[in-house]
């Protein structure tokens, strides 16, 4: 069972193209979105909700069709947390507790209430008052707090600080012990993705560069490092990308096309995003 | 139950999560028959991926050390003796073949090889 199948996915702006997108994310998995601002990672996921049209492609969540009216009940099922906190800003935890009731029917106060304890958030103070670190946490809390299947998150971690950022990471990590659990979450904080992600998709100018198990990615990867004069040492088809550097090459390679006898550094998955982004220089 | 992923480590996620689950079957530190934690919750307590942790157990179980029912969970299982030793007779072949490689890269030949397993059998 596939929590998301996108296939083709197609938008045109008269500034942007989101091109040709596909990926699947298996039930009880995490995936990653990434990609630079602007690479299409926010219309992606606005496709999936439905909240856009395509130009053309199709998007299937848990096996359906996300044109058929069955999605519209299968939203209860997903838990949504999109970069700007979209509720009102005069309510209080307290008040969006008795608001969420009659939205979700499947809305369970006592595990929203355990989420408001769990991340010390005040439930009186109304949430124009909250920083950014409780308003995003609020917004994970109420996504957790209707049973949700699926959470779907746009930049939910960036411009909070590291320990709020691996508390969440930690919510979400014991999101997935239940293997009906599927979450597919965008950022441009790569070292968040690579803790808890299963599966990468990387976006990049509209266009999919890749979408594939984040661990067969750093077991596929490295890095050398060579003078100007034995850069032509390497084959030529291990060499994904290189660069100049003041001294020398830095060089992504694939790691079975190379034997021992060059150094390979140790790679993040920062590392081959960045490399792949780039091109030759 | 005592597995260390480490990062310094080049070895694959999961070939660390086989030779330390391995090892303490071997080891008995594993019992026949025990338990093993789910494949979920072992990628979950040590943040790892579930694909990378699911492929370490079907290695194990590949190989005749675990067995899973469905529905349960995966299990230790019986001892085969034969199959350690295989495994066991497999890795050395391996390490052989590293010495050899590099035995080649610096000039020993066989005779200068098996001269230094004799020193070396003889300090142990």
């Amino acid at each position: 069972m596939n929590a998301i199948e996108v296939n083709g996915l197609r938008k045109i702006y008269p500034d942007f193209t989101l091109d040709n997108i596909s990926f699947t994310l298996p039930a009880g998995t995490i995936m990653g979105l990434v990609g630079e601002n602007g690479a299409g990672k926010s219309t992606t996921i606005k496709l999936i909700m439905d909240a856009i049209q395509p130009d053309s492609g199709f998007v299937s969540v848990f096996g359906k069709s996300n044109q058929t009216k069955e999605f519209t009940q299968m939203k209860q099922d997903i838990g949504v947390v999109l970069d700007e906190a979209y509720f009102p800003e005069v309510l209080s935890a307290r008040d969006l507790n008795k608001v969420m009731q009659v939205t979700y029917s499947r809305w369970d106060q006592a595990v929203y209430k355990g989420y408001i304890q769990r991340f010390h958030l005040p439930e009186e103070k109304q949430i124009k008052d909250y920083s950014r670190g409780m308003k995003m946490k609020l917004a994970i809390a109420a996504a957790l707090s209707h049973h949700p299947k699926l959470l779907i998150l746009d930049e939910a971690t960036s411009g909070l600080d590291p320990m709020v950022r691996d508390e969440i990471l930690d919510v979400f990590n014991d999101f997935t012990r239940d293997e009906t659990h599927s979450i597919l979450l965008s950022s441009h904080i790569i070292s968040d993705l690579e803790k808890i992600c299963d599966y990468i998709t990387f976006l990049h100018k509209g266009k999919l560069v890749l979408s594939e198990e984040k661990d067969v990615l750093l077991d596929s990867y490295t890095i050398v490092k060579l003078p100007y004069d034995e850069i032509q040492n390497l084959p030529e088809d291990a060499v994904v990308r290189r660069k100049k550097t003041g001294y020398g090459y830095d060089a992504l390679i694939l790691k079975d096309r190379v034997n021992g006898a060059f150094t390979q550094e140790r790679i993040t998955l920062e590392d081959i995003i960045l490399f792949l982004a780039k091109e030759d220089a | 139950m005592n597995i260390i992923i480490s990062n310094a480590n080049n070895q694959p996620i999961y070939e660390q999560i086989y030779v330390q689950i391995k090892t303490l079957i071997v080891s008995e530190k594993l019992k026949e028959g025990e338990l093993l934690p789910s494949i979920r919750n072992l990628a979950k307590d040590l943040r790892i991926s579930v694909i990378t942790t699911k492929r370490a157990y079907d290695e194990l179980e590949k190989d005749g050390y675990i067995y899973s029912v469905a529905g349960k969970g995966s299990y230790v299982a019986e001892k085969n003796t034969e199959i350690i030793r295989e495994a066991n007779l497999k890795e050395i072949e391996e390490h052989l073949r590293a010495i050899c490689q590099l035995a080649a890269g610096c000039n020993l030949d066989t005779n200068d090889i098996i001269e230094m397993v004799k020193v070396i059998s003889e300090e142990e």
